[in-house]
């Protein structure tokens, strides 16, 4: 189940398979090992075969399929599917059919890719290991003991182990990438307005942006570009057409000055092998040709601080919806608000609880300034610090995750530790711009490390060029047992 | 700023968050959000006396399409997945004091 998507579309394609055995493989596959790692919260077997057997009518009829043929695609369970079960990983929306369809699904499936399950998450993407899940967690496939990162961790477990040659994730502040480097594949997040995110539900509005997971950069690259690209049902979606990434992969990065961010890379707690592989990508980089310097982006260090005050509050108000009136779960009570209120105790997790509370009092009389508007300040000043160095930098590079994956309950029981996971991650969305994460060799446990690359705001292509000279310099990457 | 939360105040916020926790959760996130927010005022550290703040990413006008009548969500569909419903509408209990 190694096949890249390229070569599982190239073939369907060209008729040399048919996306109904590709389709039956990858099944069988997740019926098998799922059991043990819990990516899925929900297998769609049937809407699978029956997709599957469409591209194969079309090849069939002379027909050309897109560039997705016949491959299939894992999707965050916060990804709407009309018809069929969507989560969330919350009681509150257990069962829940939406009567709609996101836009990035509709796009796979026009380019002939398969959506093949709904990935488990942190509950409403809250958290940085998965095991926010209200359906348990799931598990790292390079060792079962550890988390896969989060929140989209079920997309990046299921792409690695091979369940699926692509994946969709959401990332507020980190969730495709940390999970992407926790479990050894790519994982990105787009410049905030690139891919259309109607269908998603909302977590943080100013910060969500879909990404794509994938086991090589060329393949991350062939689903980014079926996804992006302006949707009149997103108001926040860029009217310019989507980047175009796989034609500039090869590129090379000769001539490129490449910034290596200090605040991010000596920051307290990154794991010193996960900094050494930051250097070694940066060699890499330097051989093919680019400078790399160290640069200092001061106020990235405050990304943590602002982010946690900014996303609890946007989620604050997007949560407000679960109200026991129009989907999912009802807890009766003698009025409106009394069922409202024991509704929402009864169907949110713990960090669910945690991020509604934060962002209400960040948002409240009297503190709305000091926390709310001094974090938007803040955000204002992690934009300017960040484009600065764009001025002589044609991209960054820092770790993704300051560590491999960790064990399962190591942070459950300290929330601030977890948040503290996505230090690397969250500058990123607070500015709007591209990053993302590729393999970058393993620790000494064998556990698989992740160099994130940066780039301002429309920087994909720059982006994917670095991203590419970084796969092929990477030592031997770690493949899940 | 003083970052310590009270009692008081998470039951306050839980009011405002329209969420009936139990006496359990309100205890634990007394310690717990007096600590988050004392890491989150790390940001008062930073001089921030003529900066803007930025609500939004990019800078984006709002968006206007034609008035063009088109399909909307079907509404048995819709209601199907609702947890209460009648006559075509959303059933909830009574919002006002009137009699049940």
């Amino acid at each position: 189940m190694s096949d890249t998507a390229l070569e599982v579309a190239a073939a369907v394609r060209a008729g040399e398979r048919k996306a109904r055995e590709v389709v039956e493989e990858h099944l069988g596959a997740i019926e098998t090992g799922d059991g043990a790692l819990h990516a899925f919260n929900h297998v769609m077997a049937d809407e699978a075969l029956a997709a599957a057997d469409k591209v194969d009518a079309e090849v069939a009829s002379g027909d050309v399929p897109g560039t997705l043929a016949g491959v299939p695609v894992v999707l965050k369970d916060n990804l709407c599917t009309r018809g069929v079960p969507t989560t969330c990983s919350s009681r509150i929306l257990e069962g829940w059919r939406p009567p709609y369809t996101a836009t990035v699904v509709e796009r796979v499936v026009a380019a002939g890719g398969i959506p093949i399950g709904k990935t488990n998450l942190d509950e409403f993407a809250m958290g940085s290991s998965t095991e926010n899940s209200a359906f348990g967690a799931t598990r790292n496939p390079h060792d079962p003991a550890r988390v896969p990162g989060g929140s989209s961790g079920g997309s990046a477990a299921a792409v690695a182990v091979g369940f699926a040659p692509l994946g969709l994730g959401s990332d507020t502040g980190g969730s495709v990438r940390q999970p992407a480097s926790l479990c050894g594949v790519v994982g990105v997040k787009p410049t905030y307005g690139v891919v259309s995110r109607y269908g998603l539900i909302a977590f943080a509005s100013s910060l969500d942006q879909i990404g794509p997971f994938a086991r090589t950069v060329d393949d991350a690259a062939l689903l980014l570009e079926v996804i992006a690209g302006n949707d009149p049902m997103d108001s926040t979606s860029i009217a310019s057409p989507a980047p175009q990434l796989r034609g500039v992969l090869d590129d090379g990065v000769d001539g490129l000055r490449i910034g290596l961010v200090e605040e991010l890379t000596d920051a307290e707690g990154v794991q010193p092998e996960v900094a050494a592989a930051v250097d070694d990508a940066a060699r890499g980089l330097e051989k093919a040709g680019a400078t790399v310097e160290r640069i200092s982006v001061p106020s990235a260090s405050y990304g943590i601080s602002a982010y946690y005050l900014i996303a609890p509050a946007e989620a604050s108000s997007n949560l407000a919806r679960y109200d026991g009136v129009r989907y999912g779960l009802r807890v009766d009570g003698e009025d409106a608000a009394t069922m409202n209120a024991r509704t929402r105790d009864a169907g949110f997790g713990p960090e669910v609880k945690r991020r509604i509370m934060l962002g209400t009092y960040a948002l409240s009389a009297g503190y709305y300034d000091a926390y709310y508007g001094q974090a938007q300040r803040v955000r204002t000043l992690i934009i300017r610090d960040f484009n600065r160095a764009y001025d002589t930098f044609d991209a960054l590079i820092s770790p993704t995750s300051p560590t491999t994956a960790f064990e399962l309950g190591a942070k459950t029981a300290d929330p601030l530790a977890m948040y503290l996971s996505d230090v690397c991650t969250v500058p990123s969305n607070l500015a709007g711009h591209a990053a993302m994460s590729v393999p970058f060799g393993k620790a000494e446990d064998g556990l698989p490390i992740g160099v994130q690359v940066l780039a301002p705001a429309l920087g994909e292509p720059v982006m994917f060029r670095v991203a590419n000279v970084i796969e092929h310099a990477a030592p031997e990457t770690a493949v899940p047992a | 700023m003083d970052a310590r939360i009270t009692r008081a105040d998470v039951e306050h916020v839980a009011h405002l968050a329209r969420l009936a926790l139990t006496d359990e959760e309100i205890g634990d996130l007394t310690g717990q959000l007096g600590t988050i927010l004392e890491h989150a005022t790390q940001v008062s550290a930073l001089d921030t006396g003529e900066v803007a703040p930025t609500a939004h990413p990019l800078p984006m006008m709002n968006v206007f399409r034609g008035d063009d009548p088109r399909p909307c969500l079907d509404r048995d569909e819709v209601l199907t997945e609702a947890p209460a419903a009648e006559d075509g509408r959303f059933r909830v209990p009574r919002i006002l004091g009137e009699a049940p």
